[in-house]
């Protein structure tokens, strides 16, 4: 029984495939809305999948281990104001986090932005304050030269590291070590300068910058006596939740906050980060996917376009075969048939073409910025979209010439 | 004792063109035997082209009875039409009805492809319809490589594939001349003296009827004369 109906399926099918070979253009241009459509789809998600793979990679170089203690909300007699509205977080706090046993490193951080002059050239960029072991606490890699040390921070130096971005807007190729720049009118020397670190997800350029000791920032540019946030390196990833609970305990009593009472700040961890940075890469893919996914849909309705034509052509030969006994069911699975391998072999070169553009654009250096992954589940996922799109764009025609009437297909002209 | 092969009681078929009512058949019956010779002839409109759909079981009476060898098949569904005409009936039309661009083989395996049967043997017994028709050697030709003569041979191969009780022919010589036409009527001949397959042929040639044992004449939906030689 299985032996016959897989007989039966292979005639079918080599039947399909001699019909469709009598019209080997018109095929070729009904199968490419398919081929287009697969592609786009595949090439597509291979965008989305790569710029996912690109944050998690740099998320997974930052560490896990990472967690940010900011102002939080405060409660004035039942009047909540927002986040970060409160200038609560001091730099005494972040020393005594870094006491804590989970804890590896801390690094007080406040920002302004500011105008920076070297020469005849100015540039306007972020002024990031931090301590002495920022570079550790957010992996960052000093290119030439040196970072600042903790006497140059409890001194409040004039000392600065520029940003890649920076260090090409000023300076191009010459060595900007142990130079001066104006930073709001105050000299600062240059110590050194950072690794380029690339575009961060939608946030601009993370290379337009320079760091300064969060002490010069707080004292010399801006004239407060708060910082903005403290960075933390637990021990490890696995001290995590014992980190972010040290630091929250210590921090109520040194804020002296009653049981009961809310938190006048918040920790947050690297992995909480990364999951949203993750989420809203997985919109964009389901979104490029389902943009690709239309042109899909335009395909099938091409195959459905020609296989009624080819119906309409073929209403003789139709008869002929009711005439020597095939049924409805023959003629329904026949023209199917035709409908599905169009799609399937659509589908196939589809695949090539998708896979060979998504590796293509990786080459091309106007998208140098894009990376793409392609991974089998888009592919499969493409592939048994393209084999539905068939049956149903398929099933219309087909039914309509499986009901014919075999006197009058025979008689048509 | 040779039986009947077909029997029709009363067969009417009635069709509606528009508004218009049409008795195309009003009241046929007529019995024949198994290996039998028979052809119908009348003019245009007499009702021989809807006895024939009915006899080749493309389309049902609206009432009466048809038994094709010894079943009743007037009320059978569509499915069941198409079985009964992949394994007792063959084809022969006027226009050949081949499948166009495909090989004299191919056309003769269609029925095969439709038939439960297994599929190891189908060229073999395709070869063996070819060559009881004289075309074994021209097999691999397209249709369109073929004359008129050629290819309503192969329709007649294709006619003998599944051994059918009953050849319908439509007009067979219709498109030929008369020395092509004498050649098919010879092939009939010998199926029906030597394979005994019963043969019932429609035409309006009385020269191409004479090659028949029977004749019956119809005329406005009824059989009005029967000849014997």
């Amino acid at each position: 029984m299985l032996k016959r109906s897989l007989m039966h399926g292979a005639r079918t099918f080599r039947v399909a495939l001699r019909a469709l070979g009598r019209n080997k253009m018109r095929s070729f241009l009904t199968a490419l809305g398919i081929i287009i459509g697969v592609g786009a789809v595949i090439a597509m998600v291979s965008i989305g999948e790569g710029a996912k793979r690109g944050i998690e990679d740099r998320f997974a170089a930052m560490g896990t281990n990472l967690l940010f203690v900011s102002p939080g909300s405060r409660n004035v007699r039942g009047v909540h104001s927002g986040w970060g509205s409160f200038q609560t977080l001091t730099a005494d706090d972040a020393a005594a986090v870094a006491e804590l046993p989970a804890v590896m490193y801390t690094s007080p951080s406040v920002s302004t932005r500011a105008q920076v002059v070297y020469g005849n050239k100015n540039w306007s960029t972020s002024i990031q304050g931090t301590g002495a072991r920022y570079p550790e606490v957010r992996s960052w890699e000093i290119e030439i030269g040196s970072y600042f040390d903790d006497n140059q921070v409890r001194t409040a130096a004039k000392v600065c590291v520029l940003g890649a971005d920076v260090k090409t807007n000023l300076f191009e190729d010459e060595d900007p070590v142990g130079k001066v720049i104006r930073i709001k009118k105050i000299p600062f020397k240059i110590l050194g300068t950072l690794k380029r670190r690339g575009e961060s997800a939608g946030f601009g350029s993370r290379d337009d910058m320079i760091a300064i000791p969060y002490t010069t920032s707080m004292r010399r540019l801006q004239g407060i006596d708060y910082i903005s946030s403290i960075d933390v390196r637990a021990a490890s990833a696995a001290q995590m939740p014992e980190a972010q609970q040290q630091i929250e305990d210590l921090l109520r009593v040194r804020h002296r906050i009653a049981p009961g009472a809310e938190d006048d700040f918040q920790v947050r961890n690297m992995s909480d980060i990364a999951e949203t940075a993750a989420e809203s890469t997985k919109i964009m893919t389901i979104l490029l996917g389902s943009i690709a996914s239309i042109s899909l849909l335009v395909g099938g309705i091409g195959i459905m376009n020609i296989m009624l034509v080819s119906v309409t052509e073929r209403i003789r030969e139709i008869g002929i075969r009711m005439a020597v006994g095939a049924r409805e069911r023959d003629i329904l699975l026949q023209f199917l048939t035709e409908a599905i391998v169009l799609s399937l072999i659509g589908g196939l070169i589809g695949i090539g073409f998708g896979i060979g553009s998504s590796k293509l654009l990786k080459k091309i250096e106007m998208f140098a910025s894009i990376n793409t992954v392609v991974s089998v589940e888009s592919v499969m996922l493409a592939f048994f979209f393209a084999a539905a799109i068939g049956i149903f764009f398929g099933f219309y025609p087909a039914r309509k010439a499986s009901r014919l009437d075999p006197i009058e297909a025979l008689r048509y002209e | 004792m040779p039986h009947n092969i077909i029997e029709l009681r009363d067969l009417a078929k009635t069709y509606y063109m528009g508004e218009t009512r049409v008795d195309a058949l009003r009241g046929v019956s007529y019995a024949i035997e198994g290996g039998d010779f028979l052809a119908i002839m009348g003019p245009s409109g007499s009702g021989k082209s809807t006895l024939m759909n009915i006899l080749g079981c493309l389309d049902r009476p609206s009432s009466g009875q048809y038994l094709l060898d010894g079943e009743e098949v007037s009320k059978l569904d569509k499915n069941r039409l198409a079985r009964i005409r992949n394994q007792k009936i063959g084809f022969v039309f006027q226009s050949y009805n081949l499948l166009a661009r495909t090989s004299a083989l191919e056309n003769v395996e269609l029925p095969l492809l439709y038939s439960s049967v297994n599929g190891n043997d189908t060229t073999e017994r395709a070869m063996r319809a070819l060559a009881a028709v004289g075309l074994a050697e021209r097999s691999h030709h397209k249709t369109n490589q073929l004359s008129g003569g050629e290819q309503q041979r192969v329709a007649i191969a294709r006619a003998l594939l599944n051994d059918p009780a009953l050849i319908l022919a439509d007009e067979p010589t219709g498109n030929l001349d008369s020395r092509t036409s004498s050649d098919i009527m010879n092939i009939f001949k010998t199926l029906n003296e030597e394979k005994k397959i019963t043969m019932i042929m429609v035409t309006h040639e009385s020269d191409i009827a004479a090659w028949a044992r029977k004749r019956i004449y119809l005329l406005d939906g009824l059989i009005v004369r029967e000849e014997r030689d």
